[in-house]
């Protein structure tokens, strides 16, 4: 072997992975922070011209704007700060109830298109087809601006069973309310609830461990049962009374008020949500082997317990993650309730900009806002895919 | 003779069902199933009928039809319409030359588009904005896509020359229609007069082309050793897939201005535009990463072993593979693109939908007339994103790709 020299010299330095690696690592560090150091001082020279005032210090402030049918407390007087809470508190509600019905509509629509019957088949594939290729504000437009316009005004409100009056100023539902005496009921059936959960938790993981039938379902819901009966009793028979609207002057009162911006938004986005949900839904239970279903059909399992215990468990697998994004972008899109005047988080946000100026931290709220709802519903989710995966394996 | 027997012999292949047979089998297979088609035929029929019944007789399409113009390029001036009219037609021509020289998808967009044009020249209807002029520019641009489609077909035409034409034409397209200061001839036309399809069009189209590159770029960056690099990527992709689209649009028609040097100015169009690709960017990005995932990694070694370097390793070796994984997620990705579009009627720019919108809100005549309004809009939208749906799931099958949609 003649002595040779070493690899490092043979190889020029523009050529030797080793260095350009560093030599990327420092002139991407000087480009990107370059950049964001450039834009940072464009941003004080503005702030600087401008007089703007970059504190959070106008939320203590009086906000002086209305908030139609406000969820929890709230006057013109209140601050921004409470105002922003107010918008928050609609995000999430609307965002809460569209996810629970486009998740129903959603897999029932998925069911309907798996259905045998051509016809309900198609049905829900136009239903599917409909919604998926029409902007969600469009659908919004169309449902706050020419299904509500068909709406009769107060006089000749419509009723439905429940009773349920709607009209132009809104839907008005009859909503049971707690009694004074209500509470007891309340704390005795929570109480049982959570007696339920842990004692179904236990008695479950000692079914697991030594395979001895514990009956934790019905003895979980009986406990829930006993408690809450108590509790009625406890409260004199009467916990709750149904809180009937009724007519009073030019308006209706009383009642669970949903106003035509909260109805419109709730109704497009979760009927939009839910043509995706079904596309989701379906393509989890197509993707179940048929195997699967065959063999637990030939083990001697009937219908329902194949859904529940062979199809469901592998298609939730497949289902989940794409859900979580359905989730998550239904609860991003409600920001567009904005273009009908419905006082979510943005609309509260941008009506501040309006009033106040602040651009910058009402944005800075805003996005903070957004984003640790999208980094809190996927961490939950994620909980809850992981031990899913788990279990299933 | 002999033939004859013989054939009588072959097994044929099972015919289909026949139509007492299939509705047997659809609709009346059980019980539940004879209820369900008993009850649902009839609403159906009464529904189609209520439908079509409004349509012809009850609408009153006047707030629709009074305005073509309006529609397709919102206020852009009448007296420079020409510019509108000359870029369309160079995309046509575009077209008919792909048409000529790949077929296949671009021949159904071609024959539809071709289709639809015609039957707007020669619809025997009096309106002052379909006058003869317009017909006849209408007609010379299915001769000038004709035209494109001989070129295509007959002559040798380098297909390098195609695709540096498909890039041209947008570029000198937006060009034109912007025009130029101090010209007599090609007056500068400002964005707040642009439109209608126009710039719904060039809104979707422009965030299509620009996003995928930007995409790539950040599931590249994403995937970097370099920590600098994966950080930045890592922290722009998810900090724009948590917030929706109307706050990027609110923040760089507002703040972004604040960003950067005082004396520099952005068009309000192009500000748009900026939002609408940096935010379906950060979701193809994803998208383009669960692809770069599912590249096995010999195909990597397999490259590196018969010597091609990083970049050609990435270029032709992973990349293929990556987008034709994801191709029908990317698809899905910008429908959504062109049905976000919409969202810039909240920070006031007149798209397809703004457009309709102020038509209604322009006098109370018209208000009346939302109804009719709104669905033509809903179904010109419905008509564009669902014919990109079948685009991609045509390109799919042919690429034999199987979707699970």
């Amino acid at each position: 072997m003649t002595p040779q020299k070493s690899d490092t010299t043979a190889i020029p330095f523009y050529r030797d992975e080793r260095i350009l690696k560093i030599i990327a690592q420092i002139v991407s560090t000087v480009v990107i922070f370059g950049f964001l150091i450039w834009a940072v001082i464009n941003f004080l020279k503005a702030a600087d011209a401008r007089n703007m005032e970059l504190s959070f210090g106008f939320l203590k402030e009086a906000a002086g704007f209305p908030i139609s049918n406000p969820p929890i407390d709230y006057e013109p007087s209140m601050t921004y700060g409470r105002a922003f809470i107010v918008g928050l508190v609609n995000t999430l509600l609307i965002s809460g109830v569209g996810i629970v019905t486009a998740t129903i509509v959603g897999t029932l629509v998925a069911l309907a298109r798996l259905s045998s019957n051509w016809l309900l088949s198609r049905m829900a594939l136009v239903f599917i087809e409909f919604h998926r290729n029409i902007p969600l504000l469009v659908l919004l437009f169309i449902w706050y601006f020419v299904v509500f316009s068909f709406v009769p005004p107060v006089k000749e409100s419509l009723v439905w069973p429940g009773p349920i009056f709607i009209n132009k100023r809104g839907v008005y539902i009859s909503w049971p309310r707690l009694t004074d005496s209500g509470s007891t009921f309340l704390v005795l059936s929570i109480i049982g609830i959570i007696a339920a959960i842990i004692l179904y938790i236990i008695l479950r993981k000692r079914r697991k461990n030594t395979g001895k039938n514990t009956y934790y379902t019905p003895i979980s819901i009986g406990l829930i049962l006993i408690f809450s009966v108590a509790g009625w009793f406890l409260s004199g028979g009467s916990p709750f009374q149904m809180d009937i609207p009724f007519l009073k002057g030019f308006n209706y009162q009383g009642g669970l008020r949903l106003t035509p911006e909260f109805a419109g938004m709730y109704l497009s986005l979760s009927l939009y949500t839910a043509a995706f949900i079904a596309e989701v839904v379906r393509g989890g239970i197509q993707a179940v082997n048929k195997g699967q279903i065959e063999a637990a059909r030939a083990v001697g399992l009937n219908q329902m317990q194949v859904l529940s215990l062979v199809v469901m468990p592998q298609a939730l697998r497949i289902i989940i993650p794409p859900m979580i994004s359905q989730y998550l972008n239904l609860t991003k899109n409600s920001s567009l309730a904005l273009a009908i005047g419905f006082q979510e988080v943005f609309a509260v946000g941008k009506t501040t900009i309006n009033q106040a100026g602040r651009a910058v931290p009402v944005f800075a709220l805003i996005m903070i806002t957004y984003l640790s709802l999208s980094l809190l519903t996927s961490f939950i989710l994620n909980i809850y895919n992981r031990r899913i995966q788990f279990v299933v394996r | 003779m002999a033939i004859k027997e013989m054939e009588q012999d072959i097994v044929r292949p099972p015919q289909p069902p026949g139509l007492v047979k299939w509705i047997k089998e659809n609709l009346f297979s059980s019980v539940f199933n004879s209820i369900l088609t008993v009850l649902l035929f009839p609403t159906i029929l009464y529904l189609l009928y209520l439908v079509i019944i409004w349509v012809l007789f009850g609408a009153n399409w006047k707030a629709v039809s009074q305005f073509p113009l309006l529609f397709a390029i919102g206020q852009y001036p009448r007296d420079q319409i020409w510019r509108v009219g000359f870029v369309f037609s160079g995309f046509m021509f575009m077209l008919g030359i792909s048409w000529g020289r790949w077929s296949g998808l671009l021949r159904s967009i071609a024959l539809a588009a071709g289709s639809f044009l015609l039957l707007i020249a020669v619809l025997p209807v009096q309106n002052p904005q379909l006058d003869m002029t317009m017909r006849i520019y209408l007609g010379s641009t299915i001769l000038i896509t004709l035209v494109g489609y001989l070129i295509g077909n007959k002559t040798r035409l380098k297909n390098a020359f195609i695709i540096a034409g498909w890039f041209v034409i947008p570029i000198v397209g937006v060009v034109l229609l912007a025009g130029f200061e101090n010209s007599e001839r090609i007056p500068v036309v400002h964005t707040t007069l642009w439109g209608g399809l126009l710039v719904t069009f060039l809104l979707a189209a422009g965030g299509i082309v620009l996003s995928f590159p930007l995409g790539v770029a950040l599931a590249f960056g994403r995937r970097s050793s370099l920590p600098v690099v994966s950080g930045f990527s890592t922290v722009f992709i998810e900090g724009i897939r948590g917030v929706p689209l109307v706050t990027l649009l609110f923040m760089f028609s507002i703040i972004l201005a604040l960003f950067l040097p005082v004396e520099s100015r952005i068009d309000r169009l192009v500000r748009a535009l900026m939002a609408v690709t940096v935010f379906s960017a950060a979701y193809s990005a994803e998208n383009i990463r669960g692809g770069l995932q599912a590249v096995p990694l010999g195909q990597i070694e397999a490259a590196k072993a018969l010597g091609m370097g990083n970049f050609k390793t990435t270029v032709f070796i992973v990349l293929p593979q990556a987008l034709r994984a994801v191709l029908p997620a990317i698809a899905g990705q910008f429908i959504a693109l062109f049905k976000d579009t919409t969202l810039v009627v909240i920070i006031g720019i007149n798209d397809f939908l703004g457009i309709g919108r102020s038509i209604i809100n322009s006098d109370p005549e018209f208000v009346q007339m939302r109804t009719e309004v709104y669905i033509f809009m809903a179904v010109v939208y419905w008509i564009f994103s669902y014919m990109m749906s079948l685009a991609s799931r045509r390109i799919e099958s042919t690429m034999g790709i199987e979707s699970n949609l």
